[in-house]
């Protein structure tokens, strides 16, 4: 089961634009999870301790105790930026990229596109992960937390 | 006492040359090598010959998108000369200044007595053939590296990272355009007496508001301009920079240290950068303090990085460069710590971290001008947005 798109026009990204990452053997993870409609991060098994992007070593541990771990995909956004500037063809919307914190560990980020429109969007803001399936790729992207006004 | 034995105190910087600028030039960025490498040769009063050992940042690259279109075997070849170093700087060593620091090591262990440094960029010219060349997007099907966290969402320029840090300082401070504008409109009124800065026009605040926003909170007068230009320096042992033609100018201090955002992993609540152990480090190697500064060369690829470097270098208290900054008057010519008196990379064009060091220079040999910073004897000079350098330097 795969989440449900996410919203397109003046707030999304029209698929075909995206250039999309090289899996590598640390990275095939990350990107894949998504057709199971979870994000995985990188966890140390001895302390716990989440590492992203994935190095295959503990950086605290220092051993080789990683594994792909399943995170509840919430956060919020640490920081964000409104990109105006054209920089390929095709690329004429306003979007935003941001680093969202996860909520599993302070300073874990994800960097992605929070999918709302741009005046709505504010540092704090909590979100929610959500995926974009192109080739064999599920991009995390991030959309406000439903309800999250009322939290 | 110990400090005299570290490798900067055995050197010093003897002359320094730069080409014209072009956006883009008629010249091939080979010949803007040569001039910038014969001026700098001559400016020290040193002949070709003199030459013996040779580097520049970071090697040639020959699909790069004009980052760096000359190396230093072509160098070597047209010059004619064959030093007994070479040693071009890592793009994952400590930033733009990683071959000045390397050239340092290099007279300080008695390989050579004379080194070329040079920096060559030819961006604007390629981007004339491909808008996208000076991008992160590369040129293959798939994007691999630490741009893999970046370009998929579509985060293709460096803006949109440093965007990240401007809107986390704005939140955390309460400062705002208002207050970093100034530092586009304090570069344009120093280029104005820089006869090879790209920009010389003057800018209100009102101008920079106005202009259009490229990621926000960045506009465009936040952002440098891709240039095609050269710019050398010869680091000289110290005994044999007594006779040249210039007061030598010492390295009173250096200072490195990597690490950010650019790999797709991040510390910290992007409000400093990582170039706080540079500026530890600096400050360590010397008896000078902050106070003694006379004016400041900072990297400036985007406006934000110069409040940054500012924190990180201990010319201002954290949070508090911005302010510093707001209104001009402190980083004037006339101010508390003139700041990027060629105009920098904003307004001066992208020479990538040695035109700093090139105006660091011009100041302490007293030769800027109408952009003279009275009786200059000290400046800073720092470099870098992942890979950090840093330099205190003093007429000697």
């Amino acid at each position: 089961m795969t989440e449900p798109a996410p919203p397109r026009g003046p707030v999304g990204i029209e698929p075909p634009a995206r250039k999309l990452p090289l899996l590598t053997p640390e990275t095939e993870f990350f990107w894949t999870a998504g057709k199971d409609a979870r994000l995985l991060i990188q966890r140390c098994t001895d302390c716990g301790r989440y590492q992203h992007p994935p190095l295959s070593l503990c950086p605290v541990c220092r051993t080789q105790t990683m594994e792909a771990s399943p995170v509840s995909g919430r956060g919020a956004v640490k920081t964000f930026t409104v990109n105006h500037q054209q920089w390929l063809p095709g690329l004429n919307q306003q979007f935003i990229f941001a680093a969202v914190e996860l909520a599993e560990q302070p300073e874990l980020y994800v960097f992605s596109n929070v999918l709302a429109p741009p005046e709505t969007v504010r540092i704090g803001l909590p979100v929610q992960v959500c995926f974009e399936h192109q080739e064999d790729v599920w991009l995390p992207l991030f959309r406000p937390e439903e309800n999250a006004d009322a939290a | 006492m110990q400090l005299e034995g570290y490798p900067e105190k055995q050197v010093r910087i003897t002359g320094i040359g730069q080409s014209k600028v072009g956006r883009p030039s008629d010249r091939s960025a080979l010949q803007l090598t040569l001039d910038a490498c014969l001026e700098a040769i001559e400016d020290a009063g040193l002949s070709v010959d003199d030459i013996d050992g040779l580097t520049c940042h970071f090697g040639k690259v020959a699909e790069g998108g004009g980052i760096s279109p000359v190396g230093t075997v072509e160098t070597m070849l047209a010059l004619g000369i064959r030093p007994v170093w070479t040693n071009p700087s890592s793009a994952e060593g400590p930033g733009h200044m990683g071959a000045i620091f390397q050239a340092v090591m290099a007279v300080a262990t008695g390989l050579c007595r004379h080194v070329l440094v040079f920096r060559t960029v030819g961006q604007a010219t390629a981007r004339l053939a491909s808008r996208a060349s000076t991008l992160l997007t590369g040129s293959r099907d798939r994007v691999d590296g630490g741009n893999a966290f970046f370009v998929p969402f579509h985060a293709h320029s460096p803006v949109n990272m440093w965007a990240l840090y401007a809107q986390a300082y704005f939140d955390k401070y309460g400062v705002g355009p208002e207050q970093l504008g100034w530092i586009a409109v304090n570069g344009r009124r120093m280029a104005a007496h820089n006869p090879n800065a790209i920009y010389r026009e003057p800018i209100t605040l009102d101008d920079y508001l106005s202009a259009r926003m490229i990621s926000s909170p960045l506009r465009l007068y936040d952002c440098d301009s891709h240039i095609d230009g050269s710019t050398a320096l010869i680091i000289s042992h110290k005994d044999a920079a007594k006779d040249l033609r210039n007061t030598p100018l010492a390295v009173e201090a250096m200072g490195m240290s990597i690490g950010g955002i650019g790999e797709g992993f991040h510390e910290g609540d992007f409000t400093s950068i990582p170039a706080t152990r540079a500026g530890e480090m600096l400050w360590k190697r010397t008896d000078f303090t902050p106070k003694d500064v006379d004016c400041a060369q900072i990297y400036d690829g985007f406006s934000i990085h110069i409040p940054l470097w500012l924190e990180a270098v201990g010319l201002c208290a954290p949070g508090e460069a911005v302010r510093f900054i707001e209104d001009g008057t402190r980083v004037a010519l006339d101010g508390e710590l003139p700041l990027n008196t060629s105009g920098g990379q904003l307004s001066a064009g992208r020479f990538h971290g040695y035109g700093h060091t090139h105006e660091a220079c011009v100041q302490l040999w007293g030769r800027g001008g109408g952009r003279q910073v009275k009786d200059a004897q000290s400046c800073v000079v720092v470099n870098g947005g992942y890979g950090y350098g840093a330099m205190l330097l003093r007429r000697d």
